[in-house]
């Protein structure tokens, strides 16, 4: 029977997987080559690492020229359970360029550790297929495979310090609630599955418009709770307020460069699996989840802000400021789910998502890496009086982490901005307007936490005046993400171009990618 | 060159500060001339808009124009679009020139962290001039919010001891403001696509849009408004108006010497050069909306009141001239409040005078504090015995400051008082107090620092000024002297963009301000005296010919 199946699959079905395999057989290759491979020359595994990623860029790279080669704007492959279209596409570069940065970051702070061992870039690779299933799932169990593959390979990356307490408490944590919240978010499918008989989107989008046809007054209460627990898993997967305990307790007990990862590319994934699900498969119930969501939002934006205010480590504070940034692109979901499909705001809204979720890469992962660097053989160098007088030690750093924080904050002309603005524009385009104007006053509140660092980077002298060594894939690391804050920040021009096209707005009129 | 002028000027302070990014931070003197060098060069560079914007002086419309909509961001609708009209070039000479004075002025009193001080204070000057020169709101909100940053770091690094305080304050309260105008753009951006079906945010063509919201059935007066008190908000606590005006007196005292000299020169302007280029344009039918209007001219007088009495009981000498500028900034706001030609550009000439007479206020204590390192009048007495040349020049100071005629302040509050009264004369029967009260903080404080005989044995050797210092007051003295004596220039400069700006507001109750009729002087004379305009009409055009 199984052989009649994979008889089915052709060459177009391998095509689109290609990035998805490359990446899984460099994973394997790096725990057979780490056997073999010396104590001295374990560097070696964080190359293949790189090398898997740009493979499996390549393949990417393949799959477009084959799509416009055809004039598609996205093909979908073993029976409609993954779509590459632009969408997926944008977010597999989006991954690709987290884990290559997060992996330059992690190669001299796991020395430092004593933890330098093949298995973290293998179970990072792991969790990047993991991702990639997530973007380009059609199908509620491969994107559900998707998220599992990812979360147990973040779980055991977040425990990675074995020696580390923290690393233990924060490993155990996750786990018990990520496993929660899985177990939420399948019974919520289920559900689904069980109301309108599909486990495609597609299906369970089409059954949801034949339910609402055939009892136009209300909505099924079945419906809603199964949007409900749906919603809680998502909640809980990209740690909206009240689901978010489990992150900042995460964030710090992890390595500095695993929560930096997780803060933006497991994020990204997770934003990436909510937005098929309400995008693409629960449209129909738009009208229920956009109060659930402005709600949450709220909450998110409100809880997140003032819990920053007060933070003294670094790693939580910044944790709590990622909690925050959700309840901004939550915003985002909310203008582009309260239109009609073509108006301005869906697309503002939806290209401030994406965009938010690109220059959030770079600016947080930037300064992570800040933060990642201050690790010392005898300084944990995660809390405020470790950064303090910053740029005495290393006033590059300094510099790079203040170019970050401000574009955290949202101050023009840096990246972060851009993010920021679209949903702004969004929400003012769907008369949100009490709700903009909420958002944008808790930005002030976020320049008041992020600043915070600012003063003690500058402003303070510091307890520790040796200078700070910084290795040279860190050097490289923060080169990058500081250089596209700043260059998307004052050019932004293409990379919105590069948003629209993920949307297909730029190039074709017809957005039929968008909402099929 | 005469096509790209306001790049030139825009970007040399930053070019200036990527320099001394390369000069080893050792080498203090080296990168403090450099930093002079570039301060003097950027305003040098500025020097050659004065003859090319003085012939066409009259001419409608924005000069210098760089640039064209949209070019920068097209997908957004951005553009780098750069031009300036008589307001914004006075405010773009007067920020070169306190540049160039406050640079001078630093060169003992930072010790240290030199480098950076510099760096920042040059990307500080380069987001000024930005602001001024912008004419895409999107480009104006990058410069207005960028500009904050160095602003913070100048305050918190360099500043007193509650520096860190002040600093965030500063930068809270400021942000406050602009994200609610951003908000409020953005309506303006969106309902100038509803319009045109286009996505700009070229000022032009918002102020044809942004005007019809108020008739506009589907929004109404309330919404406008609403955005109008966005931009208020924003404007308001820049200037300060009271009652958001609590950031000031903390971030000017704390700030070194040379941040507060911008900060009170430049900075504050930019608020009022906000309500003239936006809020004016963008909402007439708001500003003149009698309680709109009511509410700004009582928080001016009431600014101008309260800012002079507290002036009056405080013991910091930079405290008193920070209210001080509380009570200024309130005659700007009635000036443009008035809303007749008089009164607005009374309102941009007190602006300079204000940037010219409190620079030189703050220049002057820094000169003291630098000296004995504390700033309590109580410490000082008899100081004219010992530094006789410091003496004089603070005296004209702060008779400039006070308003004395001959000298700059009294021509600027004399046209804004001239222009209230035109409109109502309970108006200005309030706010001449404030002129009063100028002259009571100032004189007294003067007869306590520098009369009587030298009581401290402290300031028994203070040195009189050094020629650097006196360098540092001339050209402040000399601009003092140039309004006080023959402001006419600066009135003509003004003439037609304050009359497009009044036409524009109340064009129904100042038809002779229709642009195409020109007049010289409509500023200080009331505009129904067409006759005269017409003789004066016939005499501009023979210069013309001349030429």
């Amino acid at each position: 029977m199984s052989g009649n199946l994979a008889q089915n699959f052709g060459r177009v079905d391998y095509l689109m997987a290609l990035p998805v395999i490359l990446l899984t057989l460099f994973a394997l290759g790096i725990l057979l080559l780490d056997l073999m491979l010396p104590a001295q020359w374990k560097r070696v595994n964080a190359f293949t690492a790189l090398g898997g990623i740009l493979f499996s860029a390549s393949g990417i790279v393949k799959i477009q020229l084959a799509l416009n080669a055809a004039g598609l704007p996205g093909e979908s492959a073993f029976l409609n359970s993954i779509v590459v279209d632009r969408f997926t596409i944008y977010f597999w570069y989006l991954f690709l360029a987290g884990a290559a940065i997060s992996i330059l970051m992690s190669m001299r702070y796991l020395e430092i550790e004593h933890e330098n061992h093949g298995e973290f870039y293998s179970l990072l690779l792991f969790s990047v297929v993991g991702m990639m299933c997530m973007a380009a799932g059609f199908d509620v169990v491969l994107i559900f495979i998707g998220l599992e593959l990812m979360a147990i390979s973040t779980y055991v990356l977040v425990g990675f310090l074995r020696t580390d307490r923290r690393s233990n408490e924060a490993a155990l944590k996750y786990l018990l609630l990520g496993a929660f919240s899985s177990g939420i978010f399948a019974y919520g499918l289920s559900l689904f599955y069980g109301l309108t008989g599909s486990t495609s989107l597609l299906g369970i989008r089409s059954g949801l418009v034949r339910l609402a046809a055939s009892h136009p007054d209300h909505v099924d209460p079945v419906a809603v709770i199964a949007l409900l627990t749906v919603a809680t898993g998502l909640f809980f997967k990209i740690a909206a307020i009240p689901f978010h305990q489990w992150l900042p307790d995460a964030y710090e007990g992890a390595p500095t460069s695993v929560t930096g990862f997780m803060s933006v590319a497991v994020k990204a994934a997770a934003w990436a699996m909510l937005l098929r699900i309400f995008i693409w498969g629960l449209y129909p119930l738009r009208t229920v989840y956009v109060p659930l969501l402005i709600f949450v939002s709220i909450l998110t934006m409100t809880g997140a802000n003032l819990a920053a205010l007060t933070q003294s480590n670094l790693k939580r504070l910044l944790a709590y400021s990622s909690i925050a940034h959700v309840g901004y692109m939550l915003l985002g979901l909310v203008a582009l789910a309260s239109v009609t499909y073509p108006a301005p705001a869906f697309f503002d809204g939806f290209k401030g998502i994406l965009l938010y979720l690109l220059v959030y890469t770079f600016m947080n992962l930037g300064a992570f890496g800040v933060i990642a660097s201050l690790r010392q053989r005898n300084v944990i160098g995660d809390e405020m009086d470790d950064i303090a007088g910053l740029y005495f030690r290393a006033p590059t750093e300094a510099v790079l982490m203040l170019i970050f924080l401000l574009s955290l904050a949202g101050i023009p002309p840096l990246a972060g901005f851009y993010g920021k603005y679209f949903i702004f524009l969004s929400l003012i385009e769907s008369g949100h307007y009490v709700l903009a104007s909420l958002a944008v006053l808790y930005a002030v509140f976020g320049l008041y936490y992020y600043m915070r660092i600012a003063n003690q980077m500058f402003m303070r002298e510091a307890l520790d005046k040796t200078l700070l060594p910084i290795s040279a894939g860190m050097r490289l690391a923060l080169g990058v993400t500081a250089f596209a804050t700043v260059y998307i920040g004052i050019f932004p021009e293409q990379f919105i171009r590069i948003v629209n096209w993920s949307l297909g707005i730029a190039q074709t009129a017809s957005v039929a990618t968008l909402v099929r | 060159m005469h096509n790209h002028i306001l790049s030139i000027i825009l970007f040399t302070p930053l070019a200036g500060a990527l320099l001394l990014i390369f000069v080893p931070k050792e080498s203090k003197d080296a990168i403090r001339w450099i930093a002079n060098i570039v301060a003097l060069a950027g305003l040098l560079v500025s020097v050659p808009l004065v003859p090319w914007f003085w012939a066409q002086r009259f001419e409608p419309g924005f000069k210098f124009m760089e640039g064209a909509p949209n070019n920068w961001i097209p997908s957004i609708g951005a553009g780098y679009v750069l031009g300036i009209d008589g307001i914004s070039f006075l405010l773009i000479m007067l920020t070169t020139l306190l540049g160039w004075v406050s640079i001078l002025s630093s060169w003992t009193a930072i010790e240290n962290r030199v480098k950076e001080y510099y760096i920042w204070f040059l990307v500080l000057q380069t987001g000024m001039l930005g602001v001024f020169m912008a004419l895409d709101f999107f480009l104006f909100f990058v410069f207005w919010e960028a500009m904050l940053v160095p602003m913070y770091l100048l305050i918190g690094i360099w500043g007193g001891p509650r520096k860190l305080y002040a600093a965030i304050k500063f930068f809270l309260y400021t942000l406050f403001g602009s994200v609610l105008m951003l908000l409020a753009v953005l309506f303006l951006y969106f309902y100038n696509f509803h319009q045109t079906g286009q996505y700009t945010f070229s000022i032009q063509a918002l102020y044809k849009t942004a005007p019809l919201i108020f008739h506009d059935p589907a929004y109404g007066s309330t919404f406008a408004i609403l955005l109008f008190l966005a931009f208020f908000l924003a404007f308001a606590i820049k200037v300060p108006m009271f009652p958001f005006h609590t950031w000031l007196p903390d971030a000017h005292v704390e700030a070194p010497t040379a941040g507060s000299v911008i900060l009170a020169g430049v900075l504050l302007k930019m608020g009022t050069y906000g309500f003239v280029r936006f809020s004016l344009p963008f909402f007439p039918d708001v500003v003149m909306h009698p309680k709109v209007r009511g509410w700004m001219i009582f928080l001016s007088i009431v600014g101008i009141i309260y800012g002079a009495l507290v002036s009056l009981m405080q013991k910091d000498m930079k405290k008193l001239v920070a209210y001080s500028s509380v009570s200024h900034l309130g005659f700007c706001t009635l000036g443009i409040f008035a809303l007749n030609p008089a009164g607005l550009s009374g309102s941009v000439l007190q602006q300079i005078n204000h940037g010219i007479s409190t620079g030189a206020l703050f220049l002057i204590v820094g000169i003291l504090y630098e000296r004995r390192h504390t700033r309590e009048i109580s410490e000082y007495g008899g100081i004219s015995n010992v530094m006789p040349v410091y003496a004089t020049i603070t005296m004209i100071m702060f008779l400039s400051s006070m308003g004395l005629p001959l000298l700059n302040g009294f021509v600027g509050e004399f046209t804004i008082l001239q222009g209230t009264f035109m409109e109502n004369w309970k108006w200005a029967a309030w706010a001449v107090p404030g002129v009063i009260l100028a002259a009571a903080y100032l004189l007294w404080l003067y007869q306590r620092v520098f009369f009587g005989t030298v009581t401290n044995p402290k300031n028994e050797k203070l040195h009189d000024l050094t020629p650097r210092e006196l360098l540092t007051f001339a050209p402040l003295v000399i601009v003092a002297f140039w309004i006080g004596l023959y402001p006419k220039p600066f009135f003509q400069i003004l003439e037609q963009p304050v009359n497009q700006i009044v036409y524009t507001v109340r064009g129904k109750d100042y038809p002779g301000l229709q642009p195409g009729v020109q007049s010289v002087n409509a500023a200080i004379r009331p505009a129904d005296d067409a006759g005269n305009a017409a003789a004066v009409q016939t005499a501009l055009n023979q210069s013309k010919g001349t030429k």
